[in-house]
């Protein structure tokens, strides 16, 4: 009970301090706001991205989407731990371990058979390098093919990277955006590479201009 | 706060009950092509309420309340023309310093009004020690481009904004606890200008003036802005320690530099690819979009008002 009343309040201070820090707005571009089941792919660059995408959902959204985490980094047992498992409700995988009977994209489906929305990013990892988008693991293949029925929003996440870069302590007030774009569904017949190609080009297309040189 | 500030208010508060009047009247006459105009326009009457409000309480605080506002202006201006600039990992020292002390520590100056200091902080140690903090993180790769936009960025959002809270620390005889006054004076009438250089370019606007930077700057727009916003700060001259005559040259001035500004931050944009600075203010864009004209207005008008009224 009190543990539930902190997490909730702690998740609005979260998201009050991602919205004064960052200016975050969405940008529903593609789709509405609706409450359906749906897999957000967004590109990856800071461990502040689920939370940007978070805070621009509506309240009613926010209860049914979870994340999906690194169990090594959000599944631990300090802060990070209840940050991770009570505040956002993360689905935990682990991709490290390669045990045996740990399928991570089963762990991620099983969630999905619950009824909520994810968050999940297809290229596996976080990506610092110069390089706009790494390629997609295909983790997002497996997902639409054990549910095609559930449609797949691209979101692109701008700026974040620069608001803290890799390494660095503080972090720059600069202004972030969210933008939601067409959702996709998996074709009948639809091959691997097609399929991730087009999800990789639906998200591609939400990058704003004006960053370049 | 001064009773002239009170009958300001009052005043603007009238004006802004007959833009809502005309708004949604057209509202109700128009459907269809015309639609998204007057929905536009309705948004920006409804931001201006809310500007008029957030100025009304920075007044009843006096100098700190205003200073507090501008300072966030700043802050959020900032952010806008930072976050549309190329900046690179290593400059990440020389942004924590522009927002970090280069915003609190200007207001600060302004605030305990040392014009020797804050006049110089950011075109002098500002410019000379913000490269610095780039430069030592080894960074070479377009380096005077990353580093002249930071200061740019700095001058245009935060040395040139504070010039407005700053009119509150000129010392003009005859004129002691009304500097609130002169800050109505310079919004209102270069914030005026671009209102009624909007409407004669909406109702007139045939000519453009620099087609390839902005579509809505027409020539019937500017004459008729300019000469009705000079006619305004004219009329304004009981607010100020200037004659009425004095008022329209001042007026006049601040509202051509308030042109020129909206000239160069389309420039700006059209090189960046993007409409608007930003989503902050409904129906205006960003913070930037609605400051533009007093960016470049403020300082010239501080320096003015300075040289020929402060002995």
């Amino acid at each position: 009970m009190l543990k539930r009343a902190v997490a909730r309040l702690m998740g609005m201070s979260v998201a009050g301090f991602a919205r004064a820090l960052t200016g975050v707005l969405p940008d529903w571009r593609g789709c509405l706001p609706e409450a359906k089941q749906r897999v957000y792919i967004a590109n990856h660059s800071s461990h502040g991205d689920f939370v940007l995408i978070w805070t621009v959902l509506p309240h009613l959204l926010r209860r049914r989407t979870r994340p999906v985490a690194a169990l090594d980094y959000w599944g631990g047992k300090g802060l990070r731990g209840f940050i991770g498992r009570e505040v956002f409700n993360a689905v935990l995988v682990d991709r490290k371990s390669g045990a045996i009977g740990h399928d991570p994209i089963a762990v991620v489906v099983d969630a999905l058979s619950a009824g909520v929305s994810l968050i999940f990013f297809p290229e596996g990892t976080r990506n610092t390098t110069d390089q706009v988008l790494l390629p997609f693991k295909s983790g997002l293949f497996r997902l639409a093919q054990a549910r095609p029925d559930i449609e797949v929003v691209p979101v692109w996440i701008d700026n974040v990277a620069r608001v803290i870069p890799k390494g660095e302590f503080l972090p720059v007030p600069l202004l972030c955006s969210v933008t939601f774009g067409e959702p996709i569904v998996l074709a009948p017949d639809e091959g691997k590479a097609a399929f991730l190609e087009r999800a990789r080009n639906g998200l591609l297309a939400l990058r704003p201009t004006g960053r370049e040189r | 706060m001064p009773c002239e500030a009170i009958e300001l208010f009052l005043g603007l508060a009238a004006v802004l009950v007959v833009a809502t009047l005309i708004g949604q009247g057209l509202k109700r006459r128009s459907a269809g092509k015309l639609g998204t105009t007057v929905e536009n326009l309705n948004q920006r009457v409804f931001a201006w309420w809310v500007i008029v409000a957030l100025f009304g309480v920075a007044f009843l605080f006096g100098k700190t309340g205003v200073i507090l506002l501008f300072a966030f202006a700043s802050f959020a201006a900032l952010r806008e023309f930072l976050t549309l600039t190329y900046t690179r990992r290593s400059d990440h020292w020389a942004l924590l310093a522009a927002f970090f002390i280069g915003i609190p520590v200007q207001y600060y100056l302004v605030w305990i009004e040392w014009y020797g200091l804050y006049s110089v902080f950011l075109p002098v140690y500002g410019f000379l020690m913000l490269p610095v903090f780039s430069a030592l993180r080894g960074d070479t790769s377009h380096f005077l481009a990353r580093i002249a936009a930071i200061q740019w960025g700095l001058m245009i959002s935060v040395f040139c904004v504070s010039h407005i809270p700053a009119l509150l620390t000129l010392d003009i005889p005859g004129f002691a606890g009304k500097g609130l006054l002169l800050v109505a004076f310079l919004v209102i009438v270069v914030q005026g200008s671009d209102v009624l250089q909007y409407v004669f370019g909406k109702l007139f606007g045939r000519h453009k003036v620099a087609p390839s930077l902005s579509p809505s700057k027409t020539w019937e727009g500017l004459l008729g802005g300019v000469a009705s916003a000079t006619a305004l700060g004219a009329a304004l001259w009981w607010i100020t320690p200037f004659s009425p005559r004095q008022a329209a040259g001042l007026a006049f001035v601040s509202c051509l530099m308030g042109f020129v500004g909206g000239l160069v931050f389309s420039a700006i944009k059209r090189d960046r690819g993007v409409k608007d600075w930003g989503r902050m203010i409904e129906g205006h864009g960003g913070m930037l979009d609605r400051l533009d004209s007093v960016i470049f207005a403020a300082p010239i008008f501080f320096h003015l008002t300075r040289f020929w009224f402060v002995p």
